[in-house]
């Protein structure tokens, strides 16, 4: 079956160390993610130029859910499915993501290290779509990387 | 003008909670009649109406001050509508006051109600792959709950709290709002209802979330001179109202956005987070503090938002929530009483008209007229509540 990201852009889909795309500030600093949604600036520096960066790949569980009611449209989820909130260190800045398929949320802690992986979100006639997701940490030398 | 920089409000009304299935606009008209008639002035002799959106009622909800204004009876008033989500109610009420304070208005009617469909609150339909709120729940599933849930959590594993002092909130509120008229659920609960129902957004529970609700609150404003060359004495008194935004950089992760803003960089982070800078805005304009409050109004969408509140309007310090709940500081009867009305657990949401509804209780609180909820000797509430993308909402009275 075919890859497709379920959106555009966000991430490299590079199974071995997959990163999320963000921008970074040239004035600022400051990382920002999406990066396709005019979310955020700094208002230190609200017309600066940004730069595409890949973000750091591994962090902190800042907290986490497992849902277990069925969510509306336009959700593609089965439940339950856990929603994870990481920071990361260098860009200290918490982003959402679900939770690595297959891994076990009974077993997440706030404070415990994450990392980046890719996995499904859903299928359909166009093929695997594909979604980033944050795993327990597992092998502390993939995170150097 | 007179340099009064407060607001009387000298009536207020509501049209009960529910699931009535109606269009909302007959709700608003209720609550309107209601307020006009607890004010003593006629519809004739409002000059600005400030209506509070809903979005999900079609056109008619994005224009919701034409909407009333019409259903009252075009009658040439100047007129104002607000979306600012959960906050809309209060954001109106920040219109009436400029139309007041800058000498343009005399008497203004500040009215929202709502119309809600089964269920989660879902975004706008169509594929809309530019809006964080759809593609919220697109890529991540992520319902308002899952936001709520996310702090809750925060909760248990930073400060030990655990789903019994969640569950303690409903049963608090369950039990000021059992002789409320306008509450929707007038029915006892206990911590275990509450544990033993299902989970929804672990660890919250069905009944740990606030329903959604029909209803509709409506009030009338002036300016403090108005009330008084008109002989409203005892009217009660706007001291502060806020629609605060966040300070950058924001670092708790706000519905429907899928990230935080970066800590790194310039500007470092903010001195005061965004919770805390709604009511400090508000106690500012009020030149009251936190000690000074009889009663308050908060939003508990969840019950441990509700615990969160707490710390963020100032009655303790943070992770000391749970302590003050358990010391039935914020029950009636209690030191600082929260939610007498009994919350939106008793009420449900009806966004646009809840802030609204926040500040009828506070009013009836600060008259004495609270029959069965009635907080002794109130003096100075707080009403408080957040709105999507960012709308802070609070509002200060004083008897």
């Amino acid at each position: 079956m075919s890859r497709v990201p379920a959106i555009e852009g966000w991430f490299t889909d590079d199974e071995a160390a997959p990163h999320l795309i963000g921008t970074r500030g040239l004035e600022s600093g400051s990382y920002f993610f999406p990066p396709s949604l005019a979310v955020s600036a700094n208002p230190n520096a609200p017309f600066e130029d940004r730069e595409s960066v890949q973000l750091s790949r591994t962090g902190t569980l800042w907290s986490y859910t497992t849902n277990h009611y069925a969510p509306p449209e336009p959700s593609v989820q089965q439940t339950p499915y856990t929603v994870c909130a990481v920071e990361l260190d260098a860009e200290k800045m918490v982003i959402l993501g679900p939770l690595a398929t297959g891994a076990d949320a009974l077993q997440l802690k706030v404070g415990m290290q994450m990392e980046l992986v890719i996995g499904p979100l859903f299928s359909d006639e166009a093929g695997e779509h594909t979604m980033y997701q944050w795993a327990p940490l597992r092998d502390p030398e993939s995170a150097a990387q | 003008m007179s340099g009064d920089r407060d607001l009387a409000i000298i009536g207020v009304g509501m049209h009960p909670w529910g699931k009535w299935g109606r269009n909302f606009v007959e709700y608003g008209v209720v609550a309107a009649q209601a307020a006009l008639a607890d004010a003593r002035v006629e519809w004739r002799d409002i000059q600005f109406v400030a209506g509070a959106d809903t979005m999900r009622n079609g056109y008619p909800g994005y224009v919701a001050g034409a909407t009333f204004a019409q259903a009252l009876g075009w009658q040439g008033a100047q007129v104002s509508s607000s979306y600012a989500a959960c906050a809309s109610g209060v954001t109106a009420l920040s219109s009436a006051r400029a139309q007041i304070l800058s000498g343009m208005a005399d008497v203004a009617m500040v009215i929202g109600a709502d119309t809600t469909p089964k269920g989660f609150l879902a975004p706008n339909k169509g594929e809309r792959g530019d809006d964080p709120d759809w593609l919220r729940f697109r890529l991540l599933g992520a319902t308002n709950p899952t936001y709520f849930a996310l702090y809750a959590r925060r909760r248990m594993d930073l400060y030990g709290a655990s789903r019994e002092d969640f569950a303690r909130v409903k049963v608090k509120n369950a039990r000021h709002g059992l002789e409320n008229p306008y509450a929707r659920y007038r029915k006892a609960s206990t911590v275990e209802d509450v544990v033993t129902s299902p989970l929804v957004a672990d660890p919250l529970s069905l009944l740990d979330i606030c329903a959604t609700s029909d209803g509709a609150a409506a009030m009338i404003v002036t300016s403090m001179e108005w009330a008084k060359a008109h002989n409203y004495t005892d009217a009660i008194r706007i001291r502060g109202i806020s629609t605060t935004t966040p300070s950058y950089p924001n670092p708790v992760i706000e519905m429907p956005n899928f990230a935080t803003d970066s800590a790194a960089g310039l500007g470092g982070p903010a001195a005061v987070g965004f919770k805390d800078s709604i009511a400090l805005r508000a106690f500012e304009e009020a030149g009251i503090g936190p000690s000074d409050l009889s009663c308050a109004e908060v939003y508990d969408l969840s019950t441990a938002l509700e615990l969160d509140w707490y710390e963020h309007i100032g009655l303790c310090e943070r992770g000391e929530a749970e302590g003050l709940l358990r010391s039935g500081a914020t029950e009636l009867g209690g030191r600082i009483p929260v939610n007498p009305s009994g919350g939106l657990a008793c009420f449900g949401e009806a966004v646009p008209a809840q802030a609204i509804a926040q500040v009828c209780e506070l009013t009836w609180q600060l008259r004495g007229t609270a029959t069965g909820r009635q907080v002794e000797g109130a003096k100075a509430g707080l009403s408080i509540n957040q709105g999507l993308f960012g709308h802070g909402s609070c509002v200060i009275v004083t008897r």
